[in-house]
């Protein structure tokens, strides 16, 4: 054990390192508070040891980790710092967007799935396989484009869901954090909601999905909000249900 | 000061927007140092997924706390830095706890690696200098900052596996970091 015989400054290297177990941790957090001397020493050894910590061969994170954070981080509260206007519009709903949406989608009317029809069971595999390519180069792209914003809002179920938008790409990726099984043969269909009101089908996010992320189908652009429904299975051409969220794309 | 002090100012810069509460701040600053973060954190426990979830604990801090970053006390890039290795040191003590509850200790053992200054990897300068001022120190001061720095042992288990005082640990680890720190700012 430490005596009390020992100069206390001999701790700041093993603090600095995060070497000092926690009672001895906040015994020299205590000295520290007290000496001007040891709080300049300690500073420049944290640096150092930064420096040290930043000279280590950089692992690139993955395209789904760095969304994964982006998402975590728009539903994450600042400690001590009141959120900005701005900030907190870009987040929330918005009341009459979300009620001109969701008006527009309960109003919508009936699924019409002629489009599915013509598919044939070749063509639907050949795009499901060329799917995991394309759709995570896709993700990869909006994430890393310069002028991607996140836009986030939370579904009736409480769960967090955000839209990544790169206007200068034209493409849009959805992300929900562990959207709630489906019985049954439904999926999850996203929307584009214009201003007007009009919805435009932007994809499926299919019942077995695993994956947080879903590239939308078509542009964004000239769309104020996504909405989400559940649907049967191969989607809808309007919504048939109420939507279990919308997210607002404007700032 | 880092070597690279371009970087450094917008990091800076873009460290107190994410204090009021700016996204796309924080997408900047993510952009910048996850590779970094997610280097030193993997290097630390060695393992991929975990490398990921530790960094994004870490990025999440940042978010949560950059108000009480201090430009005072040092540089953005070493703050976030420092969370890093603070987070994967607890990561890794967990880690270590909970295998040797398991009687599988192989993995983390301490004796792994331990005074490895050659890193098999692509270098840059700041690794050339930083591993050139580790590789000046005596090895009887290099040894317990390896220890505490990549495996996470605290001076009391490096005095145990090195049965030296836990004393002298203590004082042959400041000693060689203010080395360390000598050497650095000597090369800058």
């Amino acid at each position: 054990m430490t005596t009390s015989k020992e100069d206390p400054h001999l701790a700041v290297g093993a603090y600095v390192l995060h070497a000092l177990p926690p009672a001895d941790e906040a015994a020299f957090e205590n000295h520290l508070a007290g000496c001007e001397q040891c709080r300049r020493e300690a500073g420049a050894l944290l640096e150092t040891a930064a420096r040290w910590g930043g000279s280590t061969q950089t692992v690139a994170v993955t395209s789904q980790a760095r969304a994964r954070t982006l998402l975590a981080v728009a539903g994450t509260r600042q400690n001590g710092t009141p959120q900005r206007p701005r900030a907190r519009g870009r987040r929330t709903v918005r009341p009459a967007l979300a009620a001109s949406v969701a008006a527009a989608v309960a109003f919508g009317g009936v699924a019409a799935w002629q489009h599915h029809e013509s598919d044939d069971a070749r063509a639907r595999a050949a795009r499901a396989e060329q799917r995991a390519d394309t759709e995570s180069s896709a993700i990869a792209g909006v994430l890393t484009a310069p002028d991607a914003t996140v836009h986030t809002g939370e579904l009736t179920d409480g769960t967090t869901a955000a839209v990544l938008v790169s206007r200068s790409q034209a493409r849009a990726v959805f992300a929900a954090r562990r959207l709630p099984a489906l019985t049954g043969d439904r999926v999850y269909e996203l929307w584009y909601a214009a201003r007007s009101g009009n919805l435009r089908p932007a994809g499926l996010v299919p019942n077995a999905s695993r994956s947080d992320f879903r590239v939308l189908k078509g542009s964004p652009v000239g769309s104020v909000a996504v909405g989400i429904t559940i649907e049967p299975a191969g989607g809808s051409e309007q919504p048939t249900t109420q939507p279990l969220g919308v997210i607002p794309l404007t700032v | 000061m880092l070597h690279s002090s371009e970087s450094n100012v917008r990091v800076e810069e873009l460290l107190a927007r994410v204090a009021g509460g700016d996204q796309d701040a924080f997408t900047g600053i993510y952009d910048a140092l996850s590779g970094a973060v997610m280097g030193l954190v993997h290097r630390i426990l060695r393992d991929a997924a975990q490398a990921e979830e530790v960094t994004q604990d870490v990025m999440i801090e940042v978010w949560r706390t950059a108000g009480r970053y201090d430009p005072e006390r040092g540089t953005a890039k070493a703050w976030i830095l420092t969370l890093a290795h603070r987070r994967a040191v607890d990561r890794v003590r967990t880690a270590r706890a909970s295998a040797e509850r398991e009687q599988r200790t192989g993995i983390l053992a301490p004796e792994r690696a331990f005074d490895e200054v050659a890193e098999k990897v692509q270098d840059h300068d700041e690794q050339r200098r930083l591993r050139r001022c580790l590789a000046k120190l005596e090895r009887h001061r290099r040894v317990p900052l390896m220890l505490a720095f990549y495996q996470g042992l605290t001076y009391i288990e490096v005095a145990a596996a090195l049965s030296v005082p836990e004393g002298t640990v203590k004082s042959r680890m400041r000693a060689g970091l203010r080395e360390l720190h000598a050497c650095l700012e000597g090369q800058a």
